[in-house]
């Protein structure tokens, strides 16, 4: 059962991620660049997919998963050095191509050898995060 | 045939949030790309290997039978190696350095008004800004 739901709700992802236009890299790059053609359709999916994500969160008070366990506690609001630098790196690499993490696998079936390369050179960044999150303990 | 423009963006949207909605209600958990990868490449997540795989499958095989219904199929993906390569590095161990994407931190995050999925999502909008500043307009190499 979980592995179904997990396979619908990636489905989902896909399915939204591709509709959207954000396995589009010209589309994300436009919308990055306030200075060139400016594209807002990476605005409305991110305001698109908050609406029934509110919902979700405001649903989860005083419930449990529909299979069982418990819903993930909210984080201490800590932001530490991690978090930023991190999020500086992802950030450069995401303008640098105009992909992150999601659409480069939705794009995987029909995107090209581009986006094998993306996503090969993405899985042995997360290989070499490894021992970088070793010596750069969460502050 | 559909042109995939701000309201297919709205619309798209909509199913992304569907997607991180039925994750959260049913399976407990939270639709983070990076984390649900990365938790197979570093092993913490091994427990779950097969719900964060069959995940994996459904996000990849959606969209095939979605092509019809464009008439063109496009990515616009540089042919620049050099640059895809430093891209995929930076995006894979940024994520993991930060714990999360646009889907976990963004997505999941700002929707629960986390001050980390808020912070995250202000920093990797304004590197992502800054890095086509300088590549493109500067540089001018992408």
């Amino acid at each position: 059962m979980r592995n179904l739901f997990a396979f619908i709700s990636g489905a989902l992802f896909g399915g939204g991620l591709f509709i959207s236009g954000m396995t589009d890299t010209a589309k994300v790059q436009g919308w990055l660049d306030v200075f060139g053609d400016w594209d807002p359709t990476l605005a409305f999916v991110m305001g698109g997919a908050m609406i029934p994500m509110a919902i979700a969160w405001w649903f989860t008070q005083g419930r449990k998963p529909a299979l069982g366990g418990d819903f993930p506690e909210r984080p201490e609001p800590k932001i530490g050095r991690n978090l930023v630098l991190g999020s500086v790196l992802f950030g450069m690499g995401w303008g640098l191509v105009g992909l992150c993490p999601g659409p480069s696998l939705a794009s995987l079936s029909y995107g090209g050898p581009g986006h094998w390369l993306f996503v090969g050179a993405m899985l042995a960044g997360m290989v070499a995060a490894v021992p970088l999150r070793r010596l750069l303990p969460a502050t | 045939m559909i042109e995939q423009d701000w309201i297919w963006g709205f619309v798209g949207g909509l199913v992304i949030g569907t997607a991180g909605a039925v994750y959260l209600l049913i399976n407990g958990r939270i639709m983070g790309a990076s984390g649900i990868v990365g938790g197979l490449i570093d092993g913490t997540g091994m427990r779950t290997m097969w719900e964060r795989l069959a995940f994996i499958a459904g996000v990849i095989l959606a969209p095939i039978p979605l092509y019809p219904l464009y008439k063109e199929v496009d990515t616009h993906i540089t042919g620049n190696l050099v640059a895809i390569v430093a891209a995929g590095l930076l995006v894979g161990i940024g994520t993991r350095m930060a714990n999360g994407c646009t889907s976990g931190h963004g997505v999941c995050g700002m929707s629960r008004l986390s001050l980390r999925g808020i912070v995250a999502t202000v920093f990797y909008i304004l590197a992502g800004g800054m890095t086509m500043v300088i590549f493109k307009h500067v540089l001018g190499v992408i």
